[in-house]
């Protein structure tokens, strides 16, 4: 099975290529032509879909260390190197679960620059799977860092009103934040003499050096979180990127901050973890706390989301930096899980923004009135976003929780408030969306979910749903590298 | 029998000085064979490169010339540059109905002057081959002769280019005071001894020159100037190859003369680093035309280079010629974008004027973005991968001064970043205009394929790039 990597990475640039192949031939915009794109962008999704539940039921979960690994010699001592472990494997299948939708959502809300809009798509898929398998940090970085510009696209071109603003402040923030990366990415060459991931690992940094390394991934990783205080580019990036890029953006590209820490972070500076872990804990509670609050004064609807996403992520670093193996099994399982709900969440105000065109709280109430599938759908991820038991965002927050209770006592105590705090927000927003009287005339017409609606929610429901009841589907997989992940920094620092 | 080794060293300049001096003959009795002459002009460069590339390693007369693995790395990709700007220029000229035979043979004559300060190797070789190229520069940036600003430009280059080159004199006349010699051997052998002040004081002067050639801060003023005011296709040419070689020339000097005297040039080229850096990317921001944008960014991205001199090792200077080759191919494309572009007979050179181009132009709009994004640094284009030579250099050498001021200058690439984005972001979000004119074939070509090289080529190019100019900063011999 090697080389199945990198087919599933680059597997949507032959849509890409096919795209502007027909491009090539069909130069004008006219409707079958750009029926055609879509649906050679959706078949392209499909399948790379296809060969990542293959990928996973190929996957050894018995076997902590990387498998499927590729290997191939380049310059300057670097290596086009991939693999996938426990803690990969099911990012890559995120990526490829959600991008369908995200096409299926975009069909018929982008009207203008269709198959631009579809290859950024595409490329974006490739980028995000390949951050996800690189086992070479140079590699690592390719991908990274380039999957700024079709975000940068989409949000500048398909966004709203203050997109361009939104998408220099999504660039430059994250660009700051990844220059000091490579920076140490750089340093950690010289040091060591070699960019193998699985390598590094293995290589003991001295401790002081430690600090500066982990400082410099934290710089990026803790903007692309987004940790509190250097989240603030995330609200301005989802109001005005369009539905489906919110979607990739809080569903996928928020994790490559958890991932960046896991692969990174804990493993490679395990004395520079330990040291900072009070500022991280630290962090992510007035995450937790702080942005709960701030999301309860919003008015408008995808903000609203954005900063509960910023809470949300917020458990993660927590669980994470908490070292233990239910602390890390948490934040993956949080992860995957809020990739979901969120992604859910923003197509939810899509539905209605499509119909209405506005994301104002104050617009809407009453829509159960007109709209009876719809509001059950957003009750259903209204309270996985919550942490309702049975839903999927329970299981995630109480394993970080019992994780990092084992750590730092209060830490979790404190996080535990925000859990009631992410109820007040969530469920007022459902209230004041969806229940009572219809008041404002414009809402009187406003029509149900359709079929194509109904399709992409279904398997997300289905999702949310099945891991709240069955989260071992996930903890199977993520068990081995976890462990293993876990007792070798416990090790390193002798705790 | 020893003149013929010494000859045998030099067949390059021979091909390039009896062809720049035959075609003067022919062009004199034939002026309107200019494509003719083009051709032959390119037909000479590739003979020229083809000679460096297999040519002898040695020293010939009496160590004025140096042939070395570095001095062959930079005129392969000296002259290949000239070979392109050739019909570049020349098809911008008759269109202009400028119809200048002498055009390749003032190439011809620069990619001459630029291999001479490739291989000198000693400090009268030095100023000829500066001499040669600039005064060939002068030339070609005040060559479009009814364009005021041409001749400006022209005339400023001219004025401050002999201010740089007395500068250059007067560190050459110190440095052979007080070291004794001309030749870069003796002058080591004497600041090995001790260098004393009078011979750091000509080093300096001689690193202030020689700045000024490749328009790295505080020497840089003429750069935007000149390339506002002098015709786009000739600067797509002097933006490139000829700041290679004075790069080039500058490392010789440093390693082979002053390897003694390494921390004290090493704080002055970081000083130089930072402030090019800064300035390219602060500066930049206010500028509205897109040639003089592309001056300031040429300015950071010099700075990158002498950054990776001022590492002061192998790697170091690795990664300054990995740098200035892969920087040279993405200005000279994205010239040759702008030597594409115009509109009802006006060139399309301000910001604003590229608004909407993708939707119009959507190979060189797709061109133009690649070249910014690669100026910015971004993976995986060549930029990139300049870049991550230079850092890697600079970050590993142990030394804090280098260290901070790799991570500044990672800092003011991010500056920089605003301005390349203000590009792309007029190409792709704002509306578009009315139409453009038709695109030449040879500047398309160009910009195509330099974007090509820069993603995906560059990856496949660097396998073979990096082994050549690992052995090409070796044969300057420093430490690794």
């Amino acid at each position: 099975m090697t080389g199945i990597l990198s087919l599933i990475t680059y597997s949507p640039l032959i849509g890409v290529a096919a795209i502007l192949l027909l491009r090539a031939f069909r130069p004008h915009d006219d409707e079958s032509t750009i029926r055609a794109v879509k649906w050679i962008t959706l078949v392209t999704t499909l399948a790379t879909l296809a060969l990542s539940v293959l990928l996973v039921a190929q996957y050894d979960p018995a076997n902590p260390g990387f498998q499927f690994v590729e290997d191939h010699a380049w310059f300057a001592g670097l290596h086009y190197r991939m693999g996938v472990d426990g803690i990969s494997i099911l990012f890559v299948l995120l990526t490829a679960f959600l991008l369908p939708i995200c096409i299926a959502a975009s069909w018929n809300s982008i009207e203008k620059r269709v198959p631009a809009y579809m290859v950024c798509f595409l490329v974006l898929e490739t980028l995000v799977i390949g951050v996800f398998c690189a086992l070479d940090l140079v590699l690592f970085y390719l991908f990274f860092e380039f999957g700024l510009v079709p975000m940068f696209l989409i949000i500048g071109i398909w966004g709203g009103k203050r997109r361009v603003y939104a998408a220099y402040k999504f660039f430059l923030y994250t660009l700051l934040g990844s220059v000091l990366m490579l920076a140490a990415i750089l340093l950690m060459i010289g040091v060591s003499g070699t960019s193998s991931i699985p390598e590094l690992m293995n290589y003991k940094f001295d401790p002081h050096l430690q600090t500066w390394l982990w400082l410099a991934f934290f710089a990026s990783f803790a903007v692309k979180m987004p940790m509190w205080p250097v989240h603030t580019w995330l609200p301005d990036a989802h109001v005005e990127a369009p539905t489906a890029g919110s979607v990739i953006l809080a569903g996928i590209l928020l994790k490559m901050g958890g991932y960046g820490f896991l692969r990174f972070s804990l493993p490679m500076f395990p004395q520079a973890s330990d040291y900072f872990a009070p500022l991280v804990f630290a962090l992510s509670v007035i995450a937790i706390v702080y942005t709960s609050l701030v999301a309860f004064r919003q008015t408008d609807i995808k903000k609203l989301i954005a900063y509960s996403s910023v809470a949300h992520m917020g458990f993660v670093t927590m669980g994470i930096f908490a070292g233990n193996a239910l602390g890390v099994q948490g934040a993956i399982f949080q992860m995957l899980s809020h990739g979901v709900i969120s992604g859910a969440l923003f197509l939810c105000v899509g539905v209605v923004y499509d119909r209405m065109h506005t994301r104002e709280i104050a617009f809407y109430g009453g829509l159960v009135n007109r709209m009876p599938w719809y509001a059950a759908t957003f009750m259903l991820f209204t309270m996985g976003n919550v942490g309702l038991p049975g839903t999927s965002g329970f299981v995630g927050e109480i394993t970080t929780m019992v994780g990092v209770y084992e750590v730092s006592t209060w830490t979790a105590v404190v996080a535990a408030t925000g859990v009631i705090f992410s109820a007040v927000y969530a469920l007022s927003l459902y209230r004041r969306v969806v229940f009572g009287e219809i008041t404002n005339p414009a809402l009187a017409d406003i029509t149900d979910l359709d079929w194509r609606e109904v399709a992409i929610f279904a398997p997300l429901i289905a999702m949310t749903l099945y891991l709240g009841v069955y989260p071992a589907a996930v903890f199977d997989l993520t068990q081995a590298s976890v462990d293993n992940l876990a007792a070798v920094y416990r090790a390193a620092i002798g705790g | 029998m020893i003149l013929s080794n010494d000859l045998a060293l030099a067949v390059p300049e021979l091909i390039l000085a009896i062809s720049a001096l035959g075609l003067l003959v022919v062009g004199a009795f034939a002026p309107r064979q200019t494509g003719a002459l083009a051709l032959a002009a390119m037909g000479a460069l590739g003979l020229a490169a083809w000679a460096a590339a297999v040519g002898p390693i040695g020293r010939g007369f009496s160590g004025g010339m140096i042939s070395d693995q570095a001095s062959a790395f930079a005129k392969v990709a000296i002259y290949i540059a000239s070979a392109v700007a050739i019909p570049l220029g020349q098809r911008w000229f008759e269109r202009k109905a400028i119809r200048n035979f002498e055009f390749p043979i003032l190439i011809l004559l620069a990619a001459l002057g630029m291999g001479m300060m490739a291989s000198a190797g000693d400090l009268i070789s030095l100023y000829i081959g500066v001499e040669l190229h600039s005064l060939a520069l002068y030339v070609l940036a005040a060559m479009h002769r009814e364009d005021a600003k041409a001749s400006e430009a022209g005339l400023k280059y001219f004025v401050l280019g002999a201010l740089s080159s007395g500068l250059l004199l007067y560190g050459s006349s110190l440095i052979y005071g007080f070291a004794g010699s001309t030749h870069f051997d003796d002058i080591a052998v004497a600041v090995q001894a001790g260098a004393g002040t009078g011979v750091l004081f000509g080093l300096v002067f001689l690193i202030c020159g020689l700045a000024f050639k490749v328009s790295a801060a505080p020497f840089h003023m003429w750069t935007p100037d000149v390339y506002e005011g002098a015709p786009t296709p000739v600067v797509a040419f002097f933006a490139g190859a000829p700041k290679l070689a004075a790069m080039v020339l500058l490392a010789r000097v440093l390693s082979e003369g002053f390897a003694g005297a390494a921390d004290q040039w090493r704080q002055v080229l970081v000083l130089i680093a930072l402030l090019s850096i800064f300035v390219g990317a602060f500066v930049g921001l206010a500028q509205t035309n897109l040639k003089r944008l592309w001056a300031y960014s040429s300015i950071a991205n010099i700075g990158y280079a002498v950054l990776g001199l001022a590492a002061g090792n192998a790697e170091g200077m690795q990664a300054m010629l990995v740098f200035m080759v892969l920087y040279m191919v993405d200005v000279t494309g994205f010239f040759a974008c702008l030597t594409a572009l115009s509109r009802e007979g006006r060139p399309m050179e301000t910001i604003d004027d590229m608004a909407g181009l993708f939707k119009e132009r959507p190979a060189i709009a797709l061109a133009m973005s690649v070249f910014s994004l690669s100026a910015l640094g971004l993976p995986p284009f060549s930029g990139f991968w300049a870049k991550f030579y230079v850092f890697k250099a600079a970050i590993n050498v142990g030394d804090p001064m280098i260290q901070i001021a790799a991570v500044l200058g990672l800092v003011g690439s991010v500056v920089a970043a605003f301005y390349y984005l203000r590009l792309i972001k007029v190409m792709w979000f704002d509306p578009a205009p009315s139409g453009t004119d038709a695109i030449p074939g040879e500047a398309k070509a160009v910009a195509i394929g330099a974007a090509l090289f820069s993603f995906p080529v560059v990856l496949g190019a660097l396998v073979f790039l990096d082994p050549l100019a690992k052995a090409a900063a070796a044969a300057f011999g420093l430490a690794s």
